[in-house]
């Protein structure tokens, strides 16, 4: 044995040092493009994104994955530079330039050694406003998304989360389909849609280039203009999303995989907006339940129990009512019982109040990591666009760690009664059926239904 | 960018590396032991990393569990991995809390034992069957991780083994394999320890001093076996996996130099051009032009012992049989080991690497992580300050040498994921089979470089407030 002999007491914290989130100003252009941005001078590096209001919320009836497409294709070629071309210019450069769609907004991301920002930008601002849509690069991006939901029919993750996603939305409502669209709608997009959908939702008064790192806003916004201060649009109309939830009638929804070794196991409900008032004693809440290593569910089913390899849960924050889970993949013979301990938690979780130890980890914890959430150019830009997207409270950064702190186990029991409704709960295990489906309809949960992994995809 | 570096030796043999940077309240403490699966013994795969998630199970003065707690507890992020050549723990804390990081790894360093029972090695067996089942056997495609390194590695060789282990060994598993891993690798002359961040450099040293300085030095590590290798396979390897997917993929692995060789920086500004990001030879080509795969990508194992890998990687298109894709990704392959690589392809490459480690080196917990590695691999973390300049050297010259010696047909494994009821059609050899096929079993010199891929199999999960 190594190391015997007294061992040092364990040392207390010092004195903690000031921490502020990265000052940020903001301008806005003649033409209502909006700038955020945050100097931050550590390396030469700095983090772009455009966030435009162009999410798959606001995808057209019949259109499912049209604002997906749309940002993937934006990258794909431009009227002055083909696909090639325009990928051989940003990488060129060492910079990255990559675009998507969330539920709620479209985003041009680029990274950059300083020294190449300008012309960056203007390839940033390029893809942004004057996307070629190229008929064979759109075909081609339509295939890699069929191929993706092919792929999803034989990946347990993704077939748990989109089964879960159509489960405890309402019949028809767009939350309860993929972002990017699925194997009915796809084909039936052609380049006109992406440029309609592009025309319709890309206008520079739906526009905010969130803009952190190694550069000063002066020059900052003197870029943007020189890129950007001559597109013209009109602001582009709001959109609600729909966000609607299945009837609240408990149900297990298997879906069936065949000799599974393990079962997705996925249990919850339509959660709330990220504007709710209750986020702050939400957060903590959920960090106790399943956010953190030592949360309950995570506790209970990988170090109690040994039936998994990770435990969580979880609210996926949107401008409408996104989803709660609490998810696990865990040991098939054990299915009933790892569903059993979720519900166990979530009702405990309701009807007492948190201790005050597990109250005092998560606001620490949370407290205390916040200035390691931000060592990045890219973690800060991210940050901003998420105060642009949602609207938070112009000191929602430096009031961050005091509203955490201020959360009490009274308020955590009180949002765990508001918004966790046993009687809602939907419950999805992706498994084998014969070793599954006996034991699931034993829990007496609710109505168990059966479906093939192909279906699940199809929608 | 100069990553400012001192270092210093406890007697006990830990080498210990101090990188100071102001710019937030916030400290990372990363530990490399000098140890992964390479090391575990017969019957006892997977083993390496078992003992990893055995490490946040407490010690003497720490009880179970009770180190995520702490370090959470704290405002601090933490885990570990295991490799084949290493195993790593690190965390990143609030600057003042750096003294509790640091105990809570010397208490672990110097007195585990006193905490490991049956009970919680039981426990984490079964944490770590569950984690093979969700990341190897219910993943499409999961198997590549234990039979690519089975294809392109001898036997006997210590890389060839399973990493997560087969159920059988991780069964076997006793305490006294912990006691004896425990005893023979964990210690400070075994390791490296890297803070990075907020601190006060005298301070760092008097702490590192009190608490690891009491633990004692090991008694030396028994040697590998020879990992030295011949520098291409010697042929083209093929082994067919029917497999519950859609799409199918093709692993094409090369042998290549060592991490931090010469000829590694070749290879792995190689490993770029064929496959970093969508401006690569192979996404240009594969997926752009020739439509015939929808993802395609390369990269290095950086391994550091006798012979390293370059992996590409395919995935098919619905409906297309497997031979399209591998019939057209042999024979971009081939153009290049034929003709070379352009100077524009060399300098996107290495715009892109270089541009990738200046972005990363803002993270105090990957600036740790760097320092560790060259420190654990080279013995020299000095060597983090030369990655850019080195990189800058590589030629297109050299690229296309490497690709001539190294992506020839003596130099191939072929891994071919194939759905289920479509092996017949794919040829080659059955499930578990792999065979080998002359070719122009040319040889190739070098030795190499740096790198970013590596690590797998955390122990933690966690994560809040998204």
């Amino acid at each position: 044995m190594r190391g015997v002999g007294g061992a040092p007491a364990r040392p207390g914290a010092g004195e903690p040092r000031a921490y502020r989130f990265p000052r940020f100003e903001r301008r806005e252009l003649e033409n209502g493009v909006r700038l955020v941005v945050a100097p931050v001078h550590k390396l030469p590096v700095v983090t772009v994104h455009a966030v435009i209001e162009a999410g798959a919320a606001g995808d057209p009836a019949g259109e499912d994955g049209v604002a997906a497409l749309t940002a993937r294709a934006l990258t794909e070629g431009t009227r002055g530079l083909d696909a090639a071309a325009l990928t051989q210019r940003v990488e060129r450069l060492g910079a990255t330039i990559d675009a998507g769609a969330d539920w709620d907004a479209a985003f041009v991301s680029l990274t950059t050694l300083r020294g190449k920002l300008a012309e960056a930008l203007r390839l940033l601002a390029e893809v942004t406003v004057e996307p070629a849509f190229a008929e064979r690069e759109v075909e081609r991006l339509k295939a890699e998304r069929i191929a993706e939901l092919l792929h999803l029919e034989t990946e347990p993750r993704g077939l748990a989360d989109e089964a879960f996603a159509r489960a405890v939305y309402a019949e028809g409502a767009r939350y309860g389909r993929s972002e990017g669209g699925s194997k009915t709608t796809v084909p039936g997009l052609a380049r006109e849609h992406l440029a309609a959908f592009h025309a319709a939702r890309y206008r520079p008064g739906g526009t905010t280039l969130v803009i952190a790192g190694d550069v000063t806003v002066d020059d900052a916004e003197r870029l943007v203009r020189e890129v950007l201060g001559g597109w013209r649009g009109e602001a582009p109309p709001p959109v609600v999303a729909d966000d609607r939830g299945a009837p609240a009638e408990r149900r297990v929804h298997l879906v069936a995989k065949a000799d599974a070794p393990q079962s997705e196991l996925r249990v919850g409900h339509v959660g709330v907006p990220r504007t709710h008032a209750d986020y702050f004693p939400l957060v903590v809440m959920n960090a106790i339940l399943g956010g953190l290593f030592n949360s309950r569910v995570n506790m209970n089913l990988r170090e109690v129990h040994g039936y998994t390899y990770g435990a969580h849960s979880g609210f996926d924050w949107r401008r409408g009512a996104g989803p709660f889970v609490v998810g696990s993949a865990v040991k098939s013979d054990v299915t009933d019982a790892a569903a059993r301990e979720v519900l166990h938690e979530l009702d405990r979780m309701r009807d007492e109040p948190v201790s005050a130890d597990e109250l005092s980890l998560a606001t620490s914890y949370l407290d205390g990591v916040f200035p390691i959430r931000y060592e990045t150019t890219t973690a800060i830009a991210s940050a901003l666009a998420n105060h642009v997207v949602y609207g938070l409270a112009e000191d929602y950064f430096d009031a961050y760690r005091g509203r955490v702190r201020a959360v009490s186990a009274a308020d955590v029991q009180r949002v765990a009664r508001a918004h966790l409704r046993p009687e809602a709960l939907q419950l999805v295990v992706v498994g084998d059926p014969a070793v599954v489906r006996a034991p699931l309809e034993a829990l007496d949960f609710g109505p168990l239904t059966v479906r093939e992994a192909e279906e699940e995809t199809v929608a | 960018m100069h990553i400012p570096i001192e270092t210093f030796t406890l007697p006990n043999g830990l080498r210990v590396i101090l990188s100071e940077d102001h710019t937030a309240p916030l400290v990372a403490v990363n530990l490399w032991y000098h140890v992964g699966s390479a090391n575990e013994r017969a019957g006892r795969t997977g083993f390496a990393h078992l003992f990893e998630h055995m490490l946040f199970q407490g010690s003497e003065n720490v009880a179970a569990n009770e180190h995520f707690e702490l370090v959470q507890r704290a405002g601090g992020t933490l885990n570990g991995s295991t490799w084949l050549d290493r195993t790593n723990y690190y965390e990143t804390v609030p600057s003042n809390q750096l003294a509790l990081a640091l105990w809570l790894e010397a208490d672990r360093m110097g007195r585990l034992l006193p905490a490991m029972t049956q009970q919680k090695l039981d426990t984490q067996r079964d944490v770590v069957k569950n984690e093979r089942r969700w990341s190897v056997d219910n993943q499409p495609y999961g198997t590549w991780w234990e039979r690519l390194p089975a294809l392109c590695f001898p036997p006997e060789h210590p890389f060839h083994h399973s990493l997560i282990g087969s159920m059988e060994d991780l069964d076997a598993a006793a305490l006294e394999d912990v006691a004896a891993f425990f005893a023979t690798y964990y210690t400070p002359d075994n390791a490296v320890l890297t803070i990075a961040g907020d601190f006060e450099p005298g301070e760092a040293r008097r702490l590192v001093e009190e608490l690891f300085g009491p633990i004692a030095r090991g008694a030396g590590k028994p040697p590998l076996p020879p990992m030295e290798l011949p520098p291409t396979f010697g042929g083209t390897r093929r082994e067919v996996v029917p497999d519950d997917v859609v799409l199918p993929r093709v692993f094409l692995a090369f042998r290549i130099p060592p991490f931090g060789s010469d000829g590694h920086y070749a290879a792995s500004v190689g490993a770029a051009v064929l496959g970093l990001r969508s401006g690569s030879r192979l996404y240009q080509t594969l997926v752009r032009e020739r439509q015939v795969a929808s993802e395609v990508e390369a990269f290095t194992y950086d391994l550091a012992k006798g012979s390293d890998l370059l992996v590409v990687s395919a995935v098919g298109r619905p409906d297309e049989p497997v031979e399209t894709l591998e019939r057209a990704l042999v024979e971009e392959i081939d153009r290049v080991h034929r003709d070379g690589v352009g100077a524009e392809e060399v300098e996107r490459a290495v715009a892109l690497i270089e541009s990738a480690f200046v972005f990363g080196m803002q993270q105090a917990g990957e600036r740790a992580d760097q320092l560790s590695r060259f420190a654990t691999y080279l013995g020299e973390a000095g060597r983090v300050n030369e990655e850019s300049e080195r990189y800058r050297r590589v030629t297109a010259g050299a690229v296309s040498e490497f690709a001539r010696e190294r992506l020839g047909g003596g130099n191939r494994a072929f891994l071919v994921y194939v759905p289920r009821g479509e092996e017949a059609r794919a040829g080659g050899a059955g499930p578990g089979g792999a065979s080998s096929g002359g070719a122009d079993g040319e040889g190739g010199g070098g030795d190499g470089g740096a790198g970013r891929r590596g690590g797998t199999a955390g122990a933690g999960t966690a994560g809040v407030g998204r």
